[in-house]
């Protein structure tokens, strides 16, 4: 590393400082917010001057959300079940599916191979709105309409392609010989995949479990069309919080830091394999 | 003949679809014998890999047949071959020490884990990795990898062996020294291996018959000595050996008791008709039109001889090399002695009609190598 001064030092410890302030302070108001009651957050001007209440939170996790106006039910805490399962079941069935194409396009080329590949990731070109509509008929006659089936299946449009491309090119960076070398050792190809090939694309594999985990996580659209209350996600259940006597913020804060706080955690504790992952398939030649 | 162990048979191999495919390999017929090493030796893209990879069955045989102690191989896995391969790339398991990865095709066998143990550290002698076992292929160089690649492959008991290019990336010290111990180690184990490489050295020190490949085609199949003596062809003759064979255009004609080979260039080189059989002067002139070649260090100094100009004089420090122009076209000389002459001196130089190849100009086929015509 090249040599800095003293100034330069402090320079990019502001400009990191300002970054920082830029990208965080919008979730640190968040969490005050969740602390407080609608009273404090719309005063004018807002201040950081409060008494902290955990109110919100107990509103969450009892269910019974008290509004100026009237007591109402609410079910964030199954929202909040719903997404955990919606999404690690969405995830778990594209990696299932998604890792054995992977392989088969990064290492078979036949004809038509590069069609049914686009094709997968063409599914992402579409704004879910234009498909949402047709999908919906379709579910109800087919009686997938507000089944976790049912989304499991429409979340594999947002999983699949992106487990296919990303697991894809880690594959192909793996020399084929490296497999040739155990085949020719005495090993079918089922248990090469199993034991060279899976375990090489670990880390790409992770990364993109991971991205997949937080998109199919984010996802509001499809759950708000296809799924009834009982089945939606937190993305959808926030909606809960816009009442007749007005938008509960101090809920809606506490919603959003309970949400966020899964992808959080798990993102933290797999930043190393998500960084490492995605940028040695971007540098290997 | 019995003791043949691989044998292909008009083997080709085509890459790709019916509208742009290409043509890796054509009609290879070879019989490589059991404990025999064979090099399949050419320039880059001449099929040498293509070969290898359809023994060890990575690649498909897109006609004719591959035999393996008898057995046909064409449609039999890898894993059913029982070939082992070193690899040009290497290829050694990332997760793995180099110890682990040189012991991996053995913890399958029966052998006891101390018998792995030792047969491990025998390799590793021979190859000069010891003091590397217990690292990771990563942490370690080219080289390194290269040897424990090779011990991968040469440890295993398989009925056959492979290797590409399996010193490529070694010192010239210690290829040298590795030549020598790997070929003890592969004839006092009555291995069969096949070695791909593009380096003669390495073909010439190691092999029992070099297979010389170009476009795809098998050129000769020969001992490394006959291959230097007696190349088929002309792109055997300029191919094998360092620094190439020199090659003439020439026209042939008979003078009552002389031969006269008339070069391109306007020199001519003159015979008595006894220097050559009946058969080769035959030969020739029935072609009229020939190539004549002349191993580099076959060119002798002669005050009587032709006379070619210096361009170059290179001591390599046992040789010298010597780029000359004999009227207009380029001619090399190999002395052993250091040669005095500089660039622009006259030197006057003799072609030995013992050491005179004729190829057929058209086809390229050898007509005669020194006095004998080739049956």
């Amino acid at each position: 590393m090249e040599h800095q001064s003293k100034l330069e030092t402090v320079l990019r410890g502001i400009a990191l400082l300002l970054v920082v302030v830029f990208f965080m302070f919008p979730i640190f108001w968040i969490f005050l917010m969740s602390l407080q009651t609608n009273e404090t957050i719309l005063r004018v001007p807002p201040s950081i001057n409060f008494e902290p209440t955990l109110s919100n939170y107990r509103a969450l996790i009892t269910g019974k959300l008290e509004t100026s106006a009237a007591s109402l039910e609410i079910n964030f805490l199954q929202n909040l079940w719903n997404s955990v399962f919606l999404s690690v079941a969405s995830v778990s069935l594209a990696l299932l599916l998604g890792v054995p194409a992977a392989y088969a396009f990064a290492r078979h080329k036949f004809k038509g191979s590069e069609d049914i590949a686009f094709t997968l990731l063409s599914f992402r070109f579409a704004p879910p709105l234009l498909v949402l509509l047709p999908l919906s008929l379709y579910f109800q006659k087919m009686g997938l309409a507000d089944t976790y089936l049912g989304l499991i299946w429409v979340y594999q449009l947002i999983c699949l392609p992106l487990i296919l491309w990303i697991v894809r090119g880690y594959f192909e960076d793996i020399s084929p010989d490296i497999e040739y070398a155990y085949r020719v050792a005495g090993h079918s190809w089922f248990s090469t995949f199993r034991k060279i090939a899976l375990p090489l694309a670990g880390p790409g594999i992770a990364a993109a479990g991971l991205l997949a985990f937080i998109f199919a996580w984010n996802n509001f659209i499809f759950a708000l069309v296809l799924a009834s209350a009982d089945k939606q996600p937190v993305t959808v259940g926030a909606l809960a919080f816009i009442t007749a006597s007005g938008i509960q913020y101090g809920q809606i804060a506490a919603a959003i830091v309970m949400s966020i706080a899964p992808t959080l955690a798990l993102a933290l504790y797999a930043q190393k394999y998500l960084v490492e992952g995605l940028s040695l398939g971007a540098v290997k030649g | 003949m019995s003791d043949i162990h691989l044998d292909i048979k008009q083997v080709d191999k085509i890459y790709g679809t019916a509208n742009s495919a290409v043509h890796a390999v054509k009609g290879l017929s070879m019989a490589v014998r059991r404990g025999e090493i064979t090099s399949l030796l050419g320039a880059s893209g001449c099929g040498k890999t293509s070969t290898l990879r359809m023994i060890a069955g990575f690649e498909t045989v897109s006609k004719g047949t591959i035999k393996l102690g008898g057995k046909v191989l064409n449609d039999l896995r890898p894993v059913k071959r029982n070939v082992a391969m070193a690899f040009e790339g290497y290829s050694l398991y990332p997760p793995l020490t180099i110890r682990d990865n040189i012991a991996f095709a053995l913890k399958a066998s029966k052998l006891s884990a101390k018998d792995i143990s030792d047969k491990v550290h025998t390799m590793a002698d021979m190859l000069e990795i010891t003091d590397i076992l217990d690292k990771h292929p990563s942490s370690v160089s080219g080289g390194q990898q290269q040897r424990a690649s090779l011990g991968r492959a040469l440890i295993r008991d398989a009925d056959l062996h492979l290797l590409d290019e399996p010193m490529g990336q070694l010192e010239p010290q210690l290829r040298a020294l590795l030549r020598g111990r790997i070929k003890h180690y592969i004839k006092e184990n009555g291995i069969t291996a096949i070695l791909v490489t593009h380096d003669q050295a390495e073909a010439n020190a190691l092999s029992d018959r070099i297979a010389v490949m170009e476009g795809g085609y098998l050129q000769q199949f020969e001992s490394p000595q006959r291959l230097k003596d007696q190349p088929a062809n002309l792109f055997t003759g300029t191919f094998v050996g360092e620094p190439p064979m020199n090659t003439f255009s020439a026209s042939v004609d008979k003078e009552s008791d002389k031969v006269r080979f008339d070069l391109d260039h306007g020199v001519s080189l003159s015979f008595d008709v006894t220097d050559f059989s009946a058969d080769v002067i035959e030969a020739a002139l029935a072609l009229k039109s020939v190539v004549i070649g002349v191993r580099p260090y076959a060119i002798k100094r002669d005050d009587d001889g032709m006379k070619a100009t210096v361009v170059a004089n290179h001591w390599l420090g046992d040789q010298s090399h010597i780029a000359a122009t004999l009227a207009g076209q380029s001619v090399i000389l190999v002395e052993h002695d250091r040669a005095p002459d500089k660039a622009g001196d006259d030197i006057f130089i003799k072609l030995d009609p013992d050491n005179i190849h004729v190829f057929n100009r058209e086809t390229g086929y050898a007509v005669s190598h020194g006095a004998e015509i080739v049956g």
